[in-house]
């Protein structure tokens, strides 16, 4: 049978899916051609504010590859913008001239951005947030720094403002109204919501209405944005404007072709535009008088194309209730249905102002018309299918607000949350997954890993919000066979992960390294090289009181403290609190190297002096003079913490804004000593210029003039990754005491070896910053687990060595060579 | 001296190195790590890891294996041979237990004609 011709112009992610489905449905049935205006394979439109703020790569955010298109014969043209659609002769026409016939044609052309015409809307610098070329010129220009103003404080332009923040531009938000997000949200959570972007550093300015572009003098070259002036008069400065007050369906082709349009174009329930053999897909159409501009529904427009080209003619698109989750990192919130006021409504409010928590249903007939979440979001999957399916919550009413788990007095457990959850409740709002769809995915193909779901299902694919509770969804259908952490065993010698050991140690009170070998059932008699260490940092920082460091289970450095070289010489680095040195400590470290020799003296990164090239049976005496001088060991060795960088700060820099060198002074002393899985790092920059570079580290302080910005995650070394913003304080001690925070929760839950920023991805930014930053209660409590297991850390190495301690190490056993040499 | 007794040198106490440790013996043709495992057998190699030479007495002792502190390269106390996918042998030593004292065979420590 001769193939139908199937032509697609635009590649987004709603024809995407569409063929997806076609291909599963008929995979024999079209030969399919695809017309793709811009110049890339088919990808993640909702995962663009992560490339912008720089936590994914667009490789990470493609749907389909090139083989995807190869291995199921679709051509596809990069870069070909059809210009006409030539309905009698059932062609269309590209740009470049080339010309395709076809039987049956989908147009997915999407959406354009509303620009708003106002006076230098044309303007260099004015830009859009719609695709990859729109992120990319964002990011270009976040590299001049300067400040960006965002038009419009809806989903996209707040996901754009967060991400050149992040970037490292200043960024205005102008709303025209007076609450952001005002079609999702209601103003009291537009107003949480405002503060939580203000917190960041973003300016947002509401009723802005935008009178003018201003531009530079045309006199000195291309005119480019400088400003922008509101109709009140006031004016910013600009280095670029991004639009984002609104797409419109982009309809154009369809109407030079005679298609019907009216907002968008007009299709039937089966998808089909007034011409029988021509569909419209995706934010292009308008079905029922709506147009659409989240996933779900579009991607359920897809399924019915989908079904109708397969030949079933009875399937039908109707529009049912979505839900806006908005993607900035660290910003909860959470909105579905219809949440104004009326007469016959009912609503239930949830307001915890200490926590930033507002919930507000609202009811109509005992029935759940529309939820609006901030700050906690947990419930918003139970909410959104209670609304779905306009089910009676007259029971539930007395605790409906306060989610699933006291729905029935069930324990406040996330499992049974998701275990209760009926299998049409929907899990993965993008792309309308249902519960009983995953569970069966997994029975019937074997499933066991989060990747093999993704890719089977598409649950949590899209934009990533719901992977707990696909993965809560996964370990109940899968039980133990579904480990998602462990997989790893912590080394040969057990099956074991570090998290089971570390919960074991706790769990069954193990205090030393034989009876966590014994009592785990490790298959060697003492361990390995892997293994040993991990275990005496586990012990070391769960029993900090009772537990005697295992110097022979320490790695050499940390055993020697002194850090081992290729040709068995150490290398020494005393410590410099904050970076400052003085000319006595200076003379000490020379009249050592003349000393004793030393080959080599370098300056660190991490602002210290490294003495290279001592020998082992020195070190001693090295560090008994340092000690004289009054210096103590800089822990260069350490999986603790290492180093605080500074700049000068407001003590000289005449930008600076706060004291940084004594606050990383400060910071030091607080922190020095301490075990952690892995070493950590931190710097205070006293300014926003960043001269300490403390958003590459572990812990970053970025002073301004309102107190401490306090950085998390970062990494310069193997991997290259910036900080994320954990929150902000107004005083040093705060900013102390939240760090100390970071610290403890990053030593009880990190895993020997994993770096800071790897833990954060772990185990998520918002969790650590919940803990350490906004439960004030937990946040005592890691202030004082952390001082109490401070106080036998804070000794220094190197003196109780030079007194004695361990002296084994530094002196042979015996020394043959002069007995020899007498006989 | 009669040699045959003088073969062996009391380099010290057992209780010297430490139980999962090393201690280092110099010679005159370079270091020998002498190692105790947990069930206080003792172990003389070589200081010198057979992969690029580092220093095996600084290593991490676990069952009769060391591992290297440069690459981690673990090397078996008994054959000074490289376990698992590498490859090289570390010089071993003789060395016993005699009422708590260590006896090193000194016949293989004489300078080497090389030098």
């Amino acid at each position: 049978m001769q193939k139908q011709r199937l032509v697609v112009v635009g590649n987004g992610m709603a024809p995407g899916r569409a063929l997806e489905r076609l291909f599963e449905a008929a995979p024999d049935a079209y030969d399919v051609t695809i017309f793709n205006a811009e110049p890339r394979v088919n990808y993640d439109r909702i995962m663009l504010s992560p490339v912008l703020s720089g936590e994914k790569t667009f490789e990470e955010i493609v749907i389909h590859g090139d083989g995807w298109y190869i291995d199921h014969g679709v051509t596809l043209y990069k870069g070909h913008k059809i210009i006409a659609i030539d309905r009698a002769a059932r062609t269309v026409t590209s740009e470049h001239g080339v010309v395709a016939p076809y039987d049956k044609l989908i147009i997915a052309t999407g959406s354009v951005p509303i620009i708003i015409p106002v006076p230098g809307h044309k303007l260099a610098g004015v830009l859009t947030y719609r695709d990859l070329d729109d992120v990319d010129a964002m990011l270009l220009a976040a590299k001049g720094r300067g400040r960006a103003v965002v038009i419009g404080g809806g989903l996209l332009g707040l996901e754009a403002a967060a991400g050149l923040k992040q970037q490292g531009m200043d960024v205005t938000v102008l709303h025209l109204m007076p609450t952001l997000m005002e079609r999702q949200l209601d103003p009291n959570a537009g107003y949480l919501l405002q503060k939580a972007v203000q917190a960041r550093g973003i300016d947002v300015i509401t009723r802005a209405n935008t009178k003018e572009i201003v531009g530079t003098d045309p006199a000195l070259g291309p005119p480019r944005v400088k400003a922008v002036r509101l109709d009140d008069g006031t004016e910013i400065e600009a280095s670029i404007v991004v639009m984002a007050a609104g797409i419109r369906p982009n309809a154009a082709l369809a109407k030079d072709a005679g298609l019907t349009i009216n907002r968008g174009i007009v299709v039937t329930p089966d998808m089909r535009t007034s011409d029988p053999d021509i569909f419209a897909l995706g934010e292009c159409a308008e079905a029922s008088n709506q147009v659409f501009g989240l996933v779900a529904p579009l991607y359920e427009m897809a399924n019915v194309v989908a079904a109708q080209l397969a030949g079933t003619s009875d399937a039908a698109f109707s529009p049912s209730a979505t839900a806006t989750k908005l993607k900035v990192t660290g910003i909860n919130l959470f909105s579905a249905g219809d949440f104004a006021e009326a007469p016959d409504r009912e609503e239930i409010v949830l307001r915890d102002a200490a926590r930033n928590v507002y919930k507000r249903l609202v009811l109509k007939d005992d029935k759940l018309l529309g939820v609006v979440m901030y700050g906690d979001t947990s419930d918003g999957a139970w909410f959104f299918d209670l609304l779905k399916r306009q089910a009676d919550v007259s029971e539930l009413r007395e605790t409906l607000i306060f989610g699933q788990s006291y729905a029935g007095g069930a324990p406040l457990d996330p499992m049974a949350a998701v275990a209760a959850l009926p299998d049409e409740a929907e899990i993965c709002g993008c792309n309308g997954i249902c519960k009983g769809r995953i569970v069966s995915a997994i029975k019937d193909k074997g499933l066991s890993s989060l990747d093999d779901v993704r890719a089977h299902t598409k649950a949590s694919a899209s934009c990533g919000s719901c992977t707990g509770l696909v993965e809560q969804v996964m370990k109940l259908t899968l039980g133990d066979a579904y480990n998602p952490a462990a997989v790893q065993p912590m080394c040969g010698c057990t099956g074991h992960g570090h998290d089971d050991v570390r919960r074991l140690i706790v769990a069954k009170e193990l205090k030393s390294i034989p009876a966590v070998l014994q009592e785990l059932e490790w298959s060697t008699s003492n361990g390995c090289a892997k293994c040993r260490p991990a275990l005496n940092y586990y012990l070391l920082a769960t029993w900090p009181l009772d537990y005697r460091d295992d110097s022979q289970s320490r790695f050499i450095n940390e055993r020697v403290h002194a850090n081992i070289q290729k040709d068995g010489t150490f290398s020494v680095v005393p410590r410099m609190w904050g970076g400052l040195t003085t000319a006595n400590e200076l003379r000490a470290i020379a009249d050592v190297v003349d000393k004793f020799r030393i080959p080599t003296v370098k300056v660190t990164g991490g602002q210290r002096i490294d003495m290279l090239g001592v020998k082992k049976d020195d070190l001693p005496a090295v560090w008994a003079d340092l000690n004289k001088a009054g210096m103590v060991s800089g822990a260069a060795y350490a999986k603790g913490l290492r180093t605080v960088k500074t700049c000068v700060g407001s003590d000289w820099c005449r930008f600076g804004t706060q004291d940084s060198t004594g606050l990383g002074v400060k910071l030091e002393k607080h922190l020095w000593g301490s075990w952690t899985p892995a070493k950590v790092k931190l710097a205070v920059s006293g300014c926003p210029r960043n001269c300490a570079e403390a958003t590459c580290k572990d812990v970053g302080i970025i002073c301004v003039d309102s107190g401490y910005e306090i950085h998390i995650g970062g990494a310069a070394g193997l991997d290259i990754k910036g900080t994320e913003v954990l929150g902000h304080s107004t005083t040093q001690e705060e900013t102390v005491e939240i760090v100390a925070a970071i610290v403890q929760l990053y030593r009880e839950q990190g895993r020997y070896l994993e770096r800071i920023y790897k833990w954060m991805k772990r185990v998520g930014l918002d969790s650590i910053r919940a803990q350490a930053l906004d439960d004030t209660e937990k946040r005592a409590a890691l202030v004082a687990r952390f001082a109490l297991s401070q106080q036998s850390a804070q000794v220094d190495p190197w003196r109780e060595r030079t007194e004695g301690k361990e002296a084994h190490e530094f002196r042979p056993l015996a020394d043959l060579t002069r007995l020899e040499a007498a006989e | 001296m009669n040699m045959q007794h003088s073969n062996w040198i009391d380099v010290g106490a057992l209780e010297d190195i430490p139980k999962l440790g090393a201690r280092l013996v110099k010679t005159p043709r370079g270091c020998l790590a002498l190692f105790r495992t947990d069930a206080d057998e003792v172990f003389a190699l070589d200081d010198k890891c057979p992969h690029k030479g580092g220093p095996l007495s600084q290593g991490i002792v676990h069952g009769k294996s060391v591992t290297c502190p440069l690459h981690n390269w673990v090397i078996s106390l008994e054959t000074g041979a490289a376990c698992g996918a590498d490859e090289g042998t570390t010089a071993t030593h003789k060395v016993r237990i005699e009422a708590g004292r260590l006896l090193l065979d000194a016949t293989s420590l004489a300078p080497s004609s090389a030098r």
